[in-house]
């Protein structure tokens, strides 16, 4: 080893000032681009599994439901866009889980920075993964015909939506996998509550269909008042109220288990 | 409060850690001076990164308290991690990139400019020896790369106390003296180091002050001469051209040690342990008064078994389950 150089790269003059929570967040987010850049096979969850989703239940359920897939499809695709991204949001905090276990945890937290910024830049991430998500799926929806009434500025604004409730949706995540110790523990407890949210849904089939009892769920369920407002958005119909409800559950999302987290995060053994 | 005027790097108070019923850190009260290596002695299990953990902010004390740079370890942790940066005992960087993106990675968190990061870390692969292996993911580093840029990566800012968890266990002999290379130069510098070693041989080497530790409990502390004195035995080890010369040797060298000399007759070789040097000499002189040839003669270092024997009574156990090294 050349001492020279080793000595004098030890001896700093000066140290920068405290990094701003924001550049802090985007350095993480930055990290997380380079991680999906040497192993690409990452984005599986985010490409393949939507592709997957959208063809399987247009031509799985369009005939029986809506008598043609055609029609199907431009109903069910605004709720299988809702879906698929709420159900990518469980990633989040697996990836978080087994990111946690390496030692490279305990370095950022024994860094001086604002400690939020370890998650906010990996969710930062995730919301451009789900995304690309969407992109894909309202790209596959196209070639198979679906049609958007409001056009183009409908879509955009049903994706922002639901990139806004699947962001709130994360902290559910990012909590558990703090909490939780194994991954497969994780996993389980995150499927158990993510299938009947998505499912027990207004996301394949009009709740007016269901039994009393059932609808009663389904109409408290956030997931409906998501999938409600990305449909009306999207198709053009007035969802204002929707909306207004959205935003309260989603700022209680984040104001609770964003909490959670970072109390957990930082008392963590 | 004015925190430049302390003289002590680390000064903890009675400091617990408690892991459900399991004290994995017992009341451990210590004082590190500013400006010296500290060397955290201890077998597996013994509670060594339990204690770095804790003063460095990322484990909460079950009772006592600590100042860490002058900085109360509980009331002000954000200062604490100002002066301080940690290498765990297991890898603290991403191995998923490549180390120069680690390097620029904590450069931007700990904030310097886009530029000023990757110069920084350019800087440092050149001081370490990292070039070639630069643009490589660390996870496909060596042992010695691995430590080197993970210790790399806890000094672009030149932190006032750095804590070494175990940063040579697993590594051979030359990525060994590559790191303690690194250790002295950052002690000229002016760095206090805390660091933890299974070896007493590391600590002898690097550490100013000593403290042995045993299931959670400081059990002895000080200079290495002190610690060796009080420790005091060591080993004579004496070989001979034959096997005639070994038997008169055993049964002269009886009478003089109150424990039995041990005997090698495979290496034509006899050990004797000792608490006064000097004794050494009477041994070997007393050799040449019988006229034995003596082929070759050493003092043997005593090993931390030595240590936990002879300020424990018992050998040094292990209590835990997790073994060492990467
Ligand atoms: N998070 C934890 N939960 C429960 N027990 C723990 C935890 N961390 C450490 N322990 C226990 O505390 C004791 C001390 O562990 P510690 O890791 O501090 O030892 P160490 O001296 O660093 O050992 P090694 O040389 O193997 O690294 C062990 O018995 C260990 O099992
Ligand atoms: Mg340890």
């Amino acid at each position: 080893m050349e001492n020279n150089s080793l000595e004098k790269s030890i001896k700093l003059e000066k140290r920068p000032p405290k990094a701003s929570p924001m550049s802090a967040a985007l350095t993480f987010a930055w990290r997380a681009l380079l991680r999906i850049r040497y192993v690409p096979e990452q984005l599986f969850d985010v490409t393949v599994f939507p592709i997957i989703f959208l063809l399987m239940f247009t031509y799985l359920f369009g005939g029986a439901i809506s008598g043609s897939t055609g029609e199907y499809l431009d109903f069910v695709l605004p709720g299988i866009l809702v879906m698929t991204v709420a159900m990518i949001t469980m990633y989040t905090g697996l990836d978080l889980n087994k990111d946690i276990e390496k030692g490279v945890f305990d370095r950022f937290r024994s860094l001086p920075i604002w400690q939020p910024a370890v998650l906010v830049g990996a969710l930062l991430v995730d919301v451009v993964r789900y995304s690309l998500a969407a992109t894909i799926m309202i790209t596959l929806g196209y070639i198979l015909g679906f049609r958007a009434e409001a056009g183009f500025s409908g879509i955009v604004l049903a994706v922002l939506v639901i990139l806004f409730f699947s962001f709130s949706l994360s902290w559910i995540w990012t909590m558990l996998g703090i909490v939780v110790r194994s991954e497969k523990a994780l996993m389980a407890i995150s499927m158990m509550l993510l299938f009947p949210l998505t499912f027990l849904s207004s996301v394949f089939v009009d709740p007016s269909t269901m039994p009393n009892w059932l609808q009663h769920f389904v109409d408290i369920n956030p997931i409906t008042f998501v999938v409600d407002a990305s449909r009306g958005l999207i198709h053009g119909y007035d969802v204002t109220s929707e909306l207004l409800i959205i935003t309260y559950i989603s700022v209680g999302l984040i104001a609770v288990f964003g909490t959670l987290t970072m109390y957990f995060f930082r008392n963590k053994n | 409060m004015d925190h430049s005027n302390t003289s002590y790097a680390v000064e903890a108070d009675h400091l617990v850690k408690a892991f459900g019923k399991e004290r994995a850190v017992d009341g451990i009260s210590l004082k590190v001076p500013k400006g010296v290596v500290y060397g955290f002695l201890g077998p597996n299990g013994a509670g060594k990164t339990t204690m770095i953990r804790m003063l460095a902010t990322l484990l909460k004390p079950t009772e006592g308290q600590a100042k860490v740079m002058g900085y109360d370890l509980a009331k002000e942790a954000d200062e604490v991690r100002q002066s301080i940066s940690l290498t765990g005992q297991f890898a603290s960087v991403d191995e998923e990139i490549s180390g120069r993106e680690n390097l620029i990675f904590i450069g931007r968190l700990v904030g310097f400019s886009r530029k000023e990061a990757k110069q920084r870390a350019d800087e440092l692969l050149a001081a370490f020896n990292l070039e070639d292996a630069a643009k490589r993911q660390v996870k496909k580093y060596s042992g010695g790369m691995r430590r080197r840029i993970d210790i790399a990566a806890s000094i672009i800012t030149s932190p006032e106390l750095l804590f070494l968890d175990e940063p040579t266990t697993g590594l051979d002999p030359r990525s060994r003296n590559e790191v303690w290379t690194v250790i002295r130069a950052l002690v000229k510098n002016g760095t206090t180091v805390f660091l933890t070693t299974q070896y007493l041989e590391e600590a002898d080497q690097l550490a100013d002050l000593i403290g042995v530790i045993d299931r959670g409990v400081l059990i002895a502390e000080g200079t290495s001469a002190e610690l060796k004195s009080s420790i005091g035995v060591r080993s004579l080890i004496i070989e001979f051209e034959d096997e005639r010369d070994l038997n008169k040797a055993e049964s002269i060298f009886e009478g003089m040690f109150t424990q039995t000399p041990e005997v090698d007759r495979g290496r034509l070789s006899i050990s004797v342990t000792m608490k006064d040097q000097s004794k050494a000499a009477k041994a070997i002189g007393e050799l040449a008064n019988h006229q034995i040839a003596v082929k070759d003669f050493s003092m043997q270092q005593p090993s931390l078994d030595d240590v936990f024997l002879t300020i424990t009574g018992k050998p040094a156990k292990e209590k835990g389950g997790e073994a060492n090294g990467e």
